[in-house]
């Protein structure tokens, strides 16, 4: 079975993003990037099956600049087998990652594409279903836990009430959430092992799509300042509060 | 400018994330060994990175392994506890035989064998090494008998060799100061309770550190290093490495307090506004983040320099005094943006501080230091 995993340079999970002094976007300059966390996770997962004899091979995929690459190479040192870098400069949005996505897909057809259920730094959390859209691939969205076995995945999903488990037909597509494993440290040996991997490096132009972003960001700006609350000593006190002060009851 | 090592020290940081100060705390309280750790580093490689691929290691220069180095520290993590295996066996690599390289390095490399343990220091001869008092002198059948004591011997506790510095020759028979002096590759396990004895030393700082006696200690013929009587000079290039990993392990302790103290400034509000926004809590900041940087600068160059196949002793000894006196002036800093805060266990400050003072007097004394320099490097007369 044939995996591919899709990997994304973020800004580090660690770091206090700061808005631009023009208000387009965050300050990425000289600021640590790391893989998306989510993303992590399905490395980890991916890696995971192939150690238990389930999956045959790990490709890792990766869209954007050229440091992209390292964000490969982490994934490779993890232990995916191969990369492949869709290089390009521009801004690219869900819509666009999940269409050439659909044409690796093509090209590759893996039997799973697992993928993180949101980047934590757009937090759009729709390129996994638009992928299984444009594909007409079935979908288990939020997985907690995966069984695969004969032609079908198990994938357990967390939902507002609980947990669900579906049963869906491969090939498919799965996004992951943070409770399915924790993802590995990569060791030496095996980082020294992945700078000898192979990465292709292909452009949108030549896998023919379309990335011209659909949505324009208008602004970006810092959420406001939250103000100080205050301690009241009886409920009487609030109540009266909420009424004659804020306004709310 | 793009760093070579950023995969290392990303996986490093990551391994080190799962080690939080908590874990130090808890172990600083019990004056206990980071078993855990020490494994998992070893697990995935990392104290292996300088032993060839023909062994099991990784193969890496002296650059790679200060950035482990670095990292760890740099996390709030303690390498001193385990940063000798990565280096110890460097003697047996340059100067053992093919034999004992066989019989040593693979065991090394996979952490099955620990050669941690470094016993030169003696009470009567600190920084003097050459006056060292511990005698191996040949018996009948050819063994080595060992008689003497050693002192600030760390790790010995973990680690299933020592390597152990003695005196083949008396000082009055040789012709040059430098020569008389032997290495031996000890096998504790089988040494211990047969002429050595070790007790443990109670120190400021968790560091597993002991006194070791030797009282007749039979030891074989085949555990003398390269030739007899050269022992100083093998262990030259050793220490050169040594200086430079402290060194690395002191930018990472001074990284540590600058963000720590960075963190603190930008958070703690007295008198209505940040601390951070006066001038006298953030110049000693950026002093110490300028003193840092500047040590780093030669840190690298020394690893450089030593990679380029010199022994750098000028070079490596700089490094180790620039860098232990950044990382100290970073963690008075650190103290004192603190504040009373400074004092109290769980924010690790007061911790981190004790560790990293041990670097201006270990594993060589800042005074050595400049004397050397100031010997070796300008010309001037011997000062002692
Ligand atoms: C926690 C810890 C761990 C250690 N681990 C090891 C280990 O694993 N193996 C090992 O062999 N050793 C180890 N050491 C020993 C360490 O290397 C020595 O403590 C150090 O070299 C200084 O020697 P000393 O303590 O005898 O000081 P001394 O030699 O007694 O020096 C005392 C002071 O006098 C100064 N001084 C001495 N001579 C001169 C001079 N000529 N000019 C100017 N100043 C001078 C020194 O700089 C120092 O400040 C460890 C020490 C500590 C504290």
């Amino acid at each position: 079975m044939k995996l591919l995993v899709a990997v994304k340079r973020v800004i580090d999970y660690n770091i206090k993003v700061r808005v631009k002094g023009d208000e387009t976007g965050v300050e990425t300059a000289n600021v640590k990037m790391s893989m998306n966390p989510f993303d992590e996770i399905a490395v980890e997962e991916a890696v995971r099956l192939h150690e238990a004899g389930t999956a045959t091979e790990i490709v890792a995929v990766s869209m954007g600049v050229q440091q992209c690459q390292e964000t490969i190479r982490t994934a490779l040192a993890m232990g995916c087998d191969r990369g492949i870098h869709v290089k390009t400069d521009d801004e690219l949005q869900p819509l666009a990652v999940a269409k050439l996505l659909a044409k690796i897909v093509e090209q590759e057809s893996p039997d799973v594409v697992v993928l993180g259920k949101q980047a934590i730094d757009d937090d759009s959390n729709q390129t996994g279903q638009m992928l299984a859209g444009l594909l007409g691939w079935s979908q288990g969205t939020f997985a907690s836990e995966i069984a695969l076995a004969d032609g079908k995945a198990n994938v357990t999903r967390e939902i507002d009430g609980g947990l669900q488990t579906v049963a869906i037909n491969l090939p498919a597509v799965i996004t992951t959430d943070l409770r399915l494993n924790e993802p590995r440290y990569a060791s030496l040996p095996n980082i020294m092992k992945a700078k000898k991997k192979e990465i292709a490096e292909i452009t949108p132009e030549e896998l023919g799509v379309d990335i011209a972003p659909r949505l324009t960001t208008l602004k970006v700006t810092e959420p406001s300042q939250r103000e100080g609350g205050i301690k009241v000593e009886t409920v009487a006190e609030l109540v009266n509060k909420l009424k004659n002060e804020v306004g709310v009851i | 400018m793009t760093d070579e090592y950023a995969d290392i020290r990303e996986q490093v940081q990551k391994l080190c994330s799962q080690y939080p100060g908590e874990y130090w705390r808890k172990l600083d309280a019990e004056r206990a060994y980071p078993t855990e750790f020490v494994q998992a580093l070893t697990e995935a490689g990392y104290l292996s990175v300088l032993i060839p691929e023909e062994f099991g290691g990784s193969g890496l220069g002296i650059t790679a392994a200060a950035v482990i180095m670095e990292e760890i520290q740099k996390s709030g993590c303690n390498g001193g506890a385990c940063h000798a295996q990565m280096y110890t066996m460097g003697t047996v690599l340059r100067h053992g035989s093919d034999e004992q390289k066989q019989k040593y390095l693979p065991g090394i490399a996979s952490g099955e064998l620990r050669l941690q343990a470094f016993g030169v220091t003696e009470p009567t001869s600190g920084t003097d090494t050459l006056s060292l008092r511990t005698t191996a002198v040949k018996n009948g059948d050819g063994d080595y008998v060992i008689n003497g004591q050693k002192i600030w011997t760390s790790r010995v506790e973990h680690s299933d060799l020592m390597m152990l510095l003695a005196r083949t020759q008396s000082k009055e028979e040789v012709k040059k100061r430098t020569d008389g002096l032997s290495v031996f590759i000890v096998d504790m396990r089988e040494a211990l309770g047969n002429g050595l004895e070790i007790k443990p030393i109670r120190t400021m700082i968790n560091h597993a550190t002991t006194e070791v006696f030797f009282d007749d200690l039979v030891i074989p013929a085949n555990s003398l290093v390269g030739e007899e009587g050269k022992g100083f000079r093998y262990i030259l290039d050793g220490m050169n490495a040594e200086r430079i990993l402290i060194a690395a392990e002191c930018i990472g302790d001074a990284r540590w307090f600058v963000q720590k103290a960075t963190d603190y400034a930008n958070d703690r509000q007295v008198f209505g506004r940040e601390i951070g926004k006066n001038q006298g809590i953030q110049f000693p900041i950026a002093e110490a983040y300028m003193q840092t940087e500047a040590a780093n600068l030669m840190v690298e160059h020394a690893a450089r320099v030593y990679e380029g196949g010199s022994r750098a002793g000028a070079e490596a000894n700089m490094a180790k005094y620039l860098a232990s006196e950044a990382s100290w002036k970073a963690a008075d800093m650190c103290m004192q943006t603190h504040g009373g805060f400074a004092f109290a266990e769980e924010y690790d400050v007061e911790r981190k501080f004790r560790e990293t003072r041990l670097y201006r007097i270990a594993p060589i004394s800042n005074n050595l230091v400049l004397s050397f320099i100031a010997e070796h490097v300008l010309g001037l007369p011997k000062s002692y």
